[in-house]
């Protein structure tokens, strides 16, 4: 009797293990880049043609948006980041991914610019460096330059609220910590 | 002319998920680039390395069998390291692994948590066999048959 | 109007499959000869009303009717007519309609073809359909309804995907799901079984034959798909452990396994347990096949929805299925005593070795393609797990295989002497280490230790099947039954796929090139030379249609046709393969960008014995069919009247399946 109940007991670990799965995203892809150094890269400004490298932004906290005029869901989380970026002071750098200048601008222009700095990524080079593999995503750094959250997708009013408001008064502290 | 690119769609309608799988689906095709090589083992060493790197944005294809934007910035990178910048598969996986994580490899390193995957096979028939054994021994010493 | 009578013809199929499911079994029970009797014509009336439902669902979609929501997000007025009838079962609600279908036809077929069955067995076996049939029929009329309709009527559908029209792809489902549906009737059997304690009976014989017509639709289904994916998908490949794939595989080696098993129980009653165990686990991995498809707990380019709602109620409807018969079986299979005396060197062992090869290949399979869920579920890592982790582990698996193919043949039941076998083996044995190191010096590009293995296997399991058939046991030759007939055909064709897939994976040559007008480029003797690509306009399509012409030592061998065609409905333009076939290579060429005015980016493939790979599957599934053919050994014992043949005297025939007869 006892060996005959193996098969059940197999069966039954199988349907465990698939009834967590349809819970699951088997899309969802977390970012090894959490708690590690903000890559580095060396972008043109979208309007000055400056360089422009994260490293100028140690000491605080700051956040990275990848966007394109041609994303449909950025639109989505556009008016969420400008309403963000009048309420806030925290750094937001938007990062134009395959983009073209004059599209990208022209987008700015008519969804307005939440972006302390924007840059332009035309072959996706600085992406690929980011672990980027779709649009929209966001990063937020600490004050050290350290990545410590990766948001895949568009940004909504629930996770805003919940999520990044909470990070960046958390990273707020730590560099007030780090001051002291 | 716009190139159609991976689009994170956040929504949690079902028909939108299905739309969007289509869409991914239609658009993770056969790739043909004409890439250039020093020697014939660099050639061998690109396309390795492209079967066994993933696709990201694709529903369950390597490097070497999508169209997508992804794959071919990827597909890109991979030929600039092993052409330009000489470097060897290894270095190539890693670049891949620290950017994207394990989920790039279809062919999953053999650490702590995968071995019960690598060594899986072996066991299973291992098991078998002994099973087999074990009763085959119980069995040859039964009486002969009468009919 | 058609499509609610659809609907309604449904409804009364279940009502059937519910009369079906329990009249009967409370005959068998209460001894009421009246219910009993009426399992086949239930059968029937599910069979009859199914059939008119899937009827109504193929009117709706050639009379164009939008208004049905399945119709509309299927179809379209553009579709040709042949695939507006395969769009039918080209998503998720139709196709569950073809499955139950396909299974009340199952159904029938068990009630009408094992007449000599005792009528209690018989009738709890149909039972046990009906009570499979009915939670198919629930979870279309309650989660996946094709009658559904829409409020607003749009005026045209949104067209199949491109990819789906293709005659190779419409008959690829059907195919398929008769196997996977087929895997039920070996499942009622099983539990018909445990559940009358019958083992006494001769059940194996019957069981067997309808799992070998499971097994051969199975396998054309499996090969039609590869056959398709190569010269449909642009690039040559034809397999590539993609999960949905592997869920069509997995039935399909248990299946294996299974049919053999079932030739021991048929021939010497034992192995009872473990043939029951493999019934139940061969439709349990069809129902889990139905599930991964289906639930979007994997990623995988085929999946036909991904919707977790549904996904819950398969997995409960597959937990109670298999639940509950494994539950029986730890009750019941004590009950089997049966026990024969063989030694380690069998017909008996060596077939049960061969099992436990199957089985870990299986696991194999299984184990690789949810190993990504089992790490995400436990929070370990995300991981994926793909065509090099298969190709690499299957091998060391597939070489024990192929030696115990051989093996098994020749083997004589209950006990045999190593020396004997080597007297029988030595031929085929010699045969096979000449050609799988002579065919790569000679006559392949270059020597390959792997091409050797390959090749080895390949021609043991075709030398050994092909002495088989010319001699069985015997010293000299003798006329085949139609069991070994069969048998070595199938064998055969498992060497000749074997040898397909050795060849082409070795000695496959693919190369993107740049080519201008007039350029050639040159892969061993073959060269392909570019003439320009023009401009077409077909019915629901624009085409970019280059020309290749090949040559084949200097002299012109055929013309080439690629395709880039833009779908007037999709975005992304599809690629036509043009294909030289045949039986020793494939030339394949694809066409890439415009590079400039005058050059493209070509891909250009030799693919070697790549054709062999489905003839070997076509071989398998004649084989099958055949070898079902064979008259029911006499020596099975029936509980009814002495119908039983009198022609067991004559060895030729029976001898086939060894001469030691218990």
């Amino acid at each position: 009797m006892k060996k005959q109940l193996i098969p059940l007991g197999i069966f039954a670990a199988l349907v465990a293990f698939l009834a967590i799965g349809l819970t699951l995203d088997p899309q969802k892809l977390p970012s090894p880049l959490i708690g590690k150094p903000a890559a580095e890269f060396d972008l043109p400004e979208l309007y000055t043609q400056e360089p422009f490298s994260p490293s100028q932004l140690q000491g605080k906290p700051w956040i990275l948006n990848i966007w394109a005029s041609w994303c449909v869901s950025c639109r989505q989380e556009h008016k969420l980041l400008v309403d963000f970026s009048k309420g806030n002071q925290t750094i937001i750098v938007g990062l134009n991914y395959k983009d073209t200048p004059d599209e990208a601008k022209a987008w700015l222009k008519e969804l307005g610019n939440p972006y302390t700095i924007t840059v332009e990524d035309p072959q996706g080079k600085a992406g690929i460096d980011w672990g980027v593999y779709g649009v929209p995503e966001t990063f937020v750094i600490d004050a050290r330059g350290i990545i410590r959250h990766k948001f895949t997708g568009p940004l909504t009013k629930k996770r805003l609220r919940e999520e990044l408001l909470p990070l960046l008064a958390e990273f707020e502290k730590e560099a007030i910590q780090d001051e002291n | 002319m716009k190139i159609k690119m991976q689009v994170h769609s956040w929504t949690s309608s079902m028909s939108a998920a299905l739309f969007a799988i289509l869409l991914f689906s239609t658009s993770c095709f056969a790739a043909i680039e004409t890439y250039q090589f020093d020697t014939a083992q660099q050639e061998a060493d690109y396309n390795q390395l492209i079967d066994e790197l993933r696709c990201l944005v694709c529903q369950n294809q390597n490097l070497a069998d999508s169209n997508a934007d992804l794959a071919k910035d990827l597909r890109q990178q991979v030929h600039k390291m092993l052409v330009t910048e000489k470097a060897n598969k290894q270095q190539i996986v890693d670049f891949m692994v620290a950017r994207y994580g394990e989920f790039v490899l279809y062919k999953p390193p053999v650490e702590n948590h995968t071995l019960l995957l690598w060594f899986g096979p072996m066991l299973f028939l291992l098991i078998g066999f002994f099973a087999l054994f074990s009763y085959v021994k119980r069995q040859k010493n039964l009486p002969a048959e009468v009919e | 109007m058609i499509p609610e009578i659809g609907h309604f013809s449904l409804i009364v199929a279940l009502s059937f499959a519910f009369v079906l499911a329990t009249l009967p079994l409370i005959g068998v029970y209460k001894n009421n000869p009246a219910f009993i009797r009426l399992a086949k014509p239930a059968a029937f009336g599910q069979f009859a009303f199914m059939a008119f439902s899937f009827a109504c669902l193929i009117y709706a979609f050639t009379v164009n009717d939008f208004s049905v929501k399945y119709v509309a997000a299927n179809s379209n007025t553009q579709l040709p007519m042949i695939f507006k009838v395969s769009a039918t079962w080209g998503a998720h609600e139709g196709s569950l309609l073809l499955w139950a279908l396909i299974l009340a036809l199952w159904t029938l077929a068990a009630g009408f073809f094992s007449q000599s069955l005792p009528e209690n067995l018989r009738a709890t076996l149909l039972s046990i359909l009906g009570m499979v049939s009915i939670g198919f029929t629930f979870f279309i009329l309650l989660t996946s309804n094709p009658f559904e309709r829409l409020m607003e009527i749009p005026q045209e559908g949104r067209s199949l995907n491109p990819l789906l029209q293709d005659i190779g792809l419409a008959i690829h489902p059907p195919m398929l799901y008769v196997g996977y549906v087929g895997m039920a009737v070996a499942f009622a059997f099983a539990v018909a079984v445990l559940l009358r304690g019958e083992f006494k009976m001769a059940w194996a014989d019957w069981a067997r034959r309808f799992t070998v017509v499971a097994w051969a639709f199975l396998t054309l289904g499996i090969a039609l798909g590869s056959w398709w994916a190569y010269y449909e998908l642009g690039w040559g490949g034809w397999w590539f452990w993609d999960p949905v794939e592997n869920a069509s595989l997995l039935p399909w080696i248990i299946a294996t396994a299974l049919i053999h098993s079932l030739g021991v129980t048929a021939k010497r009653g034992i192995f009872q347990s473990w043939t029951i165990l493999l019934a139940i686990l061969a439709f349990a991995l069809s129902l889990l096949g139905t599930f991964l498809v289906r639930s979007g707990v994997l990623t995988s380019v085929h999946a036909f929805t991904s919707d977790p709602s549904r996904g819950v109620f398969i997995l409960v409807f597959l937990v109670i299925v298999v639940g509950v018969s494994l539950w029986i079986y730890s009750i019941k299979a004590h009950e089997i005593t049966k026990q024969k005396r063989f030694t380690f060197i069998s017909k008996e062992s060596f077939l049960l070795l061969n099992n436990v090869i199957l089985v870990a290949m299986m696991a194999t399979v299984l184990l690789g393609t949810i190993y990504p869920l089992i790490l995400d579920a436990l929070g370990l890592a995300k991981l994926s797990v793909g065509a090099p982790y298969f190709n690499t582990v299957m091998l060391p698996l597939t070489i024990p295989l192929a030696i115990m193919m051989g093996l098994g043949f020749f083997s004589q039941w209950i006990e045999d002497k190593p020396k004997r076998l080597l007297e029988k083996l030595w031929l085929p044995l010699f045969a096979s280490l000449l050609v799988a190191f002579l065919v790569p010096l000679l006559l392949l590009p270059e020597f390959s230790g792997l091409a050797v293995l390959g090749l080895f296997m390949s021609s043991w399991i075709a030398f050994t099947a092909l002495f088989w058939l010319l001699k069985g046991n015997h010293a000299k030759l003798v006329k085949p039954s139609m069991q070994n007939l069969g048998s070595s055909l199938a064998h055969i064709g498992f060497a000749v796929t074997l040898t397909g897939i050795t060849i082409t994976s070795l000695y496959s040559i693919e190369k993107d090139v740049r080519l201008d007008l007039g350029e050639r480029y040159q892969i061993n003797e073959y060269e392909f030379e570019f003439k320009g690509v023009s401009q077409k306009e077909v019915d629901n399509y624009l085409a970019s249609e280059g020309l290749i012409v090949v040559y084949q030592n200097g002299t012109e061998l055929t013309r080439l046709y690629p395709e880039k065609r833009m779908y007037l409905s999709q975005t992304m333009p599809m690629t036509e393969a043009g294909i030289d076939a045949q039986l020793s290579r494939d030339l394949f060429v694809a066409l890439g960008e415009r590079l400039t005015d005058t050059a493209w980016a070509v891909r250009l493939q030799y693919k070697p014995f790549v054709r062999w790979i489905w003839l070997g599957s076509i071989l398998m599934a004649l084989g099958g069919l055949i070898a079902i053919t064979q008259r029911r050994h006499a020596k099975v014992k029936v509980s009814q009247a002495p119908k039983a043949k009198s022609d067991n005297s004559n060895p030729a025939k029976t001898s086939g399946q060894g001469v030691a007869q218990a």
